[in-house]
This record gives C-alpha cells, sequence and structure tokens, in this order.
C-alpha cells in the first residue's frame, strides 16, 4: 500500500512573538537569523500517522513529498529519518507564489508520477500560514474521498477507517482507498528520529521533480497566484496595558475585579 | 449578469434541526455584504422546508432559502453538502459563500472551492466587498502573531468565518422564497460515519461559542487544579479549557485544548489561570473581548496580553472570585 505523506518546511512556529517581523512591502516574512527551518508539526503528525500503520501490520510503502526550495531536502531527509522510506522534492524557482490550490495540484502530479497513490496523509494546516487548504484541495484534484481531522486510523482491507474529532465528540468513519486524510492535533506526539533510520535515510531514495517535468509552467503559476491577493501582512498593535489588581488579601482582590469585570460588562 | 448584484450564499449549519448561532452571525453579515453588492442572500440548509424554519431563517436574514433533506443518514457531513451547494451555487453565477469555520465548515469550504474551480479563505475574521464586488478578508496567521488581508479574486469565492465575529441580527419580519432542491446524488455517498460519540462533557456551553471561558494552565498544578476550575465555570456559566501543557500532561481531555492547534475561543472574558501565555496559545484566546490572568509569577507573558491581572495563588484566588462572582449577580 503506498502512502504519501505531504510536508511542508516551514519557520519554527515556536518562535517567540518578540522575534517574529515581517516585511509589510513585501508582504512575507522576514526569516529570522541563524534559525533553522522546520517541518511543519502537523505533518510531521501525519508522518506519525503512517508509522503507526506500518506498526500495526500494515504493509506500507511510505514517501514523503514537499514542494520548497532545494533546502527543503531537509524536510524530507527529517521524515527519512523518522521511518519514510522515500522522498519527493518539488522544486523551481517562484513556486513560492503559487496558491494552495496550486501547490495542492503540484503535489498531485508528482505522486501520480510516482505509483498509485493508495492513501495521502497531510496536517490538518502548515503552521506559518494557517489555512489548511492543500490536504481538501489534494482530494478534489485526485477525485478521491477525504476524511479531516483524523484522531486515529487504521485499515480493514481497502478500507481507511478513521476516528475524527468533531466541534463537540468524535465520529467513527469509513471511506474506500484510495483517500486522503488529515490529521488533527490529537493524534498525539509525533515520535523522534531512530537512529537505525538516521543511519539508513542517506541511502533510500529520494527524486527532485523541476516545475517543466510536472506541467507548472510560468502559465501555471502566474493563474495560481491571481486567484487572490494578499493586500495587507502586520503584526497587529498591542492594545492597553494590563490592569493589575495586586494589594489586599484574596478576597479584596476578587471583590475589586469582581466590580471591575461588571463595569466592564464582561460578565 | 452585472458583477455588481452578487448573491450571497450562506450554508446554514443546524444543530438537533435548529440553525447554529454561527449560522445566524453568518446570515446577518451577509445581509451587509449583500447590501454592498445588491445580490440577494441566500440561505442553504440540509433540513426540510417546514414553515416555522423557513420563517426562523427569514427573520434573520434570509431572502431565499434553499432546502434539500437528505436521506442517506450515514453519509459523511461533507459529502451530503457537496452535491446540493453545488447545485445551488450553479444556479447563482458570481455568487459568494460563507461557511462557519467549523470541523464540518474547514474541510468543506475548500473542497467546494475546489470543485467550482473558484477559490477559499479560511478562519476569517472580518469580510468585507471591495468595488470591483470581490470579497476581501482579514485573518489570522502564524499562529496569531500576524494579520494577513486577501482579495479573493475568483468566483465562486468562499470563506468560512469564525464564532463570534459578528452579531445576528435582532429578528425582522423578511418575505423569503424557499426553493426546494431535489438531490439526485445520494448513490455516490463513499464516505460513512459508522459511528459517533457525543463528548459526555459537563452541560457548560461550548468553547468556540462560549461567553465566558476559563482557562487552565501548567500553573495549576494537577487535575485536581481543574476541579476547582470548574466550580467557578460552573459558577459563572462558562466552559473550561486547557492549554497545550495542561492537555499534554492528562490533566484536561486534548479537546478542551485551547491554541493554535486546538480550539479557538472568542468569548467575552477570559479567565486564563495559570498559564504562562505561550504565543501558540494566545492564538486560540486572542480574539477574547477581555482576558482576566492570574499567574502567581509577575513576570509571565500572559500579562503582556491580558486586560485584568491578578498576580497571586489562584487556590485562594479562585473561591475568592467564586464567592464574589455569585454574590451579587445572584
Amino acid at each position: 500500500m503506498n502512502i504519501f505523506v505531504c510536508i511542508k518546511e516551514i519557520q519554527n512556529p515556536e518562535l517567540s512573538s518578540e522575534v517574529f517581523r515581517v516585511d509589510e512591502e513585501r508582504k512575507q516574512v522576514v526569516p529570522v537569523p541563524g534559525m533553522s527551518l522546520v517541518s511543519n508539526p502537523f505533518d510531521e503528525q501525519a508522518m506519525e500517522a503512517a508509522l503507526r500503520l506500518r506498526d500495526a501490520g500494515i504493509e506500507v510503502n511510505i514517501t514523503a513529498v514537499t514542494l520548497g526550495p532545494k533546502s527543503a531536502q531537509a524536510a524530507l531527509k527529517r521524515a527519512l529519518s523518522m521511518g519514510a522510506d522515500s522522498g519527493i522534492l518539488v522544486s523551481e524557482d517562484g513556486l513560492d507564489t503559487l496558491d494552495a490550490v496550486g501547490v495542492a495540484t503540484a503535489l498531485c502530479r508528482a505522486m501520480e508520477r510516482s505509483g498509485p497513490v493508495d492513501l495521502v496523509l497531510a496536517g490538518r494546516q502548515g503552521a506559518d500560514w494557517d489555512a489548511g487548504i492543500v490536504g481538501c484541495a489534494i482530494a478534489e484534484i485526485l477525485r478521491i474521498p477525504m476524511i479531516s481531522f483524523a484522531k486515529s486510523l487504521r485499515i480493514d482491507s481497502s478500507n481507511v477507517i478513521v476516528e475524527r474529532v468533531l466541534d463537540q465528540g468524535f465520529e467513527t468513519v469509513q471511506a474506500p482507498l484510495p483517500c486522503v486524510v488529515t490529521i488533527a492535533n490529537e493524534l498525539g506526539e509525533p515520535r523522534k528520529a531512530s537512529l537505525r533510520e538516521t543511519m539508513r535515510a542517506a541511502k533510500k531514495p529520494t527524486v527532485v521533480y523541476d516545475g517543466a517535468t510536472l506541467g507548472v509552467t510560468s502559465d501555471f503559476v502566474r493563474q495560481s497566484a491571481a486567484r487572490r491577493a494578499r493586500q495587507r501582512l502586520f503584526i497587529p498593535a498591542k492594545e492597553g496595558t494590563c490592569e493589575m489588581f495586586t494589594n489586599g488579601s484574596a478576597q479584596d482582590i476578587a471583590g475589586r475585579v469582581a466590580a471591575r469585570l461588571r463595569e466592564a460588562k464582561c460578565l | 449578469m452585472s458583477s455588481s448584484t452578487k448573491d450571497i450564499v450562506v450554508v446554514v449549519e443546524s444543530a438537533d434541526g435548529v440553525p447554529t448561532g454561527l449560522s445566524l452571525e453568518l446570515l446577518a453579515l451577509a445581509r451587509q455584504l449583500a447590501g454592498r453588492t445588491g445580490g440577494a442572500v441566500c440561505a442553504v440548509t440540509l433540513e426540510s422546508s417546514d414553515a416555522a424554519r423557513a420563517e426562523m431563517l427569514a427573520t434573520q436574514g434570509a431572502d431565499r432559502i434553499f432546502c434539500a433533506v437528505h436521506t442517506h443518514e450515514q453519509a459523511y457531513e461533507a459529502e451530503r453538502w457537496l452535491p446540493l451547494l453545488s447545485e445551488v451555487i450553479g444556479r447563482l453565477p458570481g455568487a459568494h459563500v460563507l461557511l462557519g469555520h467549523t470541523a464540518l465548515g474547514a474541510e468543506l469550504g475548500p473542497r467546494l472551492a475546489l470543485r467550482l474551480d473558484g477559490t477559499v479563505a479560511t478562519a476569517c475574521e472580518r469580510v468585507e466587498i471591495d468595488d470591483a464586488a470581490n470579497l476581501v478578508i482579514q485573518r489570522q496567521c502564524f499562529g496569531g502573531k500576524a494579520r494577513e488581508v486577501i482579495t479573493l479574486c475568483k468566483s465562486p469565492s468562499v470563506a468560512t468565518v469564525r464564532a463570534r465575529m459578528y452579531e445576528p441580527l435582532a429578528p425582522a419580519p423578511r418575505q423569503a422564497q424557499v426553493v426546494t432542491v431535489a438531490l439526485t446524488s445520494e448513490s455516490q455517498i463513499r464516505t460513512r460515519v459508522i459511528d459517533r460519540a457525543v463528548e459526555a462533557q459537563t452541560k457548560g456551553p461550548r468553547l468556540e461559542t462560549a461567553k465566558i471561558v476559563v482557562g487552565g494552565g501548567r500553573g495549576v498544578g494537577g487535575p485536581e487544579g481543574f476541579r476547582v476550575l470548574e466550580r467557578l465555570a460552573e459558577a459563572v456559566g462558562a466552559a473550561v479549557g486547557a492549554s497545550r501543557v495542561a492537555c499534554d500532561l492528562g490533566w484536561c481531555p486534548p479537546s478542551r485544548q485551547i491554541g493554535l492547534s486546538g480550539r479557538t475561543i472568542s468569548p467575552d472574558l477570559y479567565i486564563a489561570v495559570g498559564i504562562s501565555g505561550a504565543s501558540q496559545h494566545m492564538a486560540g484566546c486572542g480574539k477574547a473581548r477581555a482576558i482576566l490572568a492570574i499567574n502567581s509569577d509577575p513576570e509571565a507573558a500572559i500579562f503582556k496580553d491580558a486586560t485584568f491581572g491578578i498576580v497571586g495563588d489562584y487556590q485562594q484566588i479562585v473561591p475568592a472570585l467564586i464567592e464574589q462572582l455569585t454574590r451579587a449577580s445572584g
């Protein structure tokens, strides 16, 4: 069974807001010097989901697939060190202007070139733009079913059975393969790279596709970028200062806070 | 058809047959947008067209109500909606589409946009119409550290909107046309729900829509600390949430996690107890109208984001607060 895990390399989302900067002119985030990129944590959970299927005794061939600059090889390497069998990098100058649909289209073409697609796993969203569109788009482009926000999954003959997070509770959903499943935070911590897999990672096959190979032409990129226009990217100003309640007993403080909350119509 | 008469389609989600609060907020937003485009507000519901329900949607802002009854009880929700919405939007060239940013909407919005060759923005906090009648949206990104403003340039433009960004309209009489749509594609259901477990939580309100939320973090010290927070929540009618650390430590179920990788809340008041205020947490509560932070560490980052702050031991502050808040309001 061929599992493709979509991985995006991003700036570390745990970066403190003190050092986070945007270039309002270019409407882009300013990279923090000396800070290396990481794999999107939600995508690492997707990788974990794939490995758990292998742990459960399913015969799986796991391919990590990413789109980005040449340096995004590092994200593939991390996936291979976790236990992926092979990697695909879609890389070409100018692809950073693609919208999510353009990215999904390019990823689909790359996956289809690498063999039949049985299961596509992706994190619920990238922890950079926080949009959560690519996974959904892949399902529509490949015209296959999709299940979002998976907490756990298992394979039963030719079906995937997913426990899925609802706004209030869970549901168990079944879809025939091939299928796209996006992974929720509730799946749990991804495993660390293992020594054994890290030693093997250098020998595992990775392939790099350029735009032309996948039909991602300059026209394609232009059309993709034109679907939406980013007008602004900014860091919101902090409003006001915190009103502190310090002196007095707990009862005193609670009394004053309660009065203030009522006055501010917060209750 | 002139681009200035774009209709606004609202996906009306229901719970137990009643439109959700968020759906009513979307109808109010749709009225604003339709006022700019000159189009109609078209509510789409997967419920029968009974007169009371239609009247309710009309008084909340709908000009036209498209309904279809799905008889395939096991069908996955997104697969129930996709054919109906494709059909309705196919009849309304140039329409914009609004959905709630829920477990359904977050998947359905992008899939719908893809299927109809449109464009989409998710988790929007503001939605407006520009002079070319395009949707312009504002949303959080980078874990709440930044905001972006995007113009959606391709029709149909789809926006999923967070809860409590807009107020529902005061009900006012309105004539609405009811259109029943026949669904022919039920046999195409591929994804089936085989079991559903609604969380056995205390009766309290839902995190996403609660007016008051009490959240606990590492500083709460353990699961028994959450019992204290639950008493406070019960006293003021609040929902209980937690930071990622508190969930990871098993003090609170993961489904109660507030933050980038959990739930997003936008209450009038968020009472954050023993929460340090990491940006990944603040991404989920930055839209609270006011934050009351209770923390024993005067240097905690949360005081930078909070409206009101108490430095002290929550074990003493919270019981006193319960007493004060119930005394005068009771």
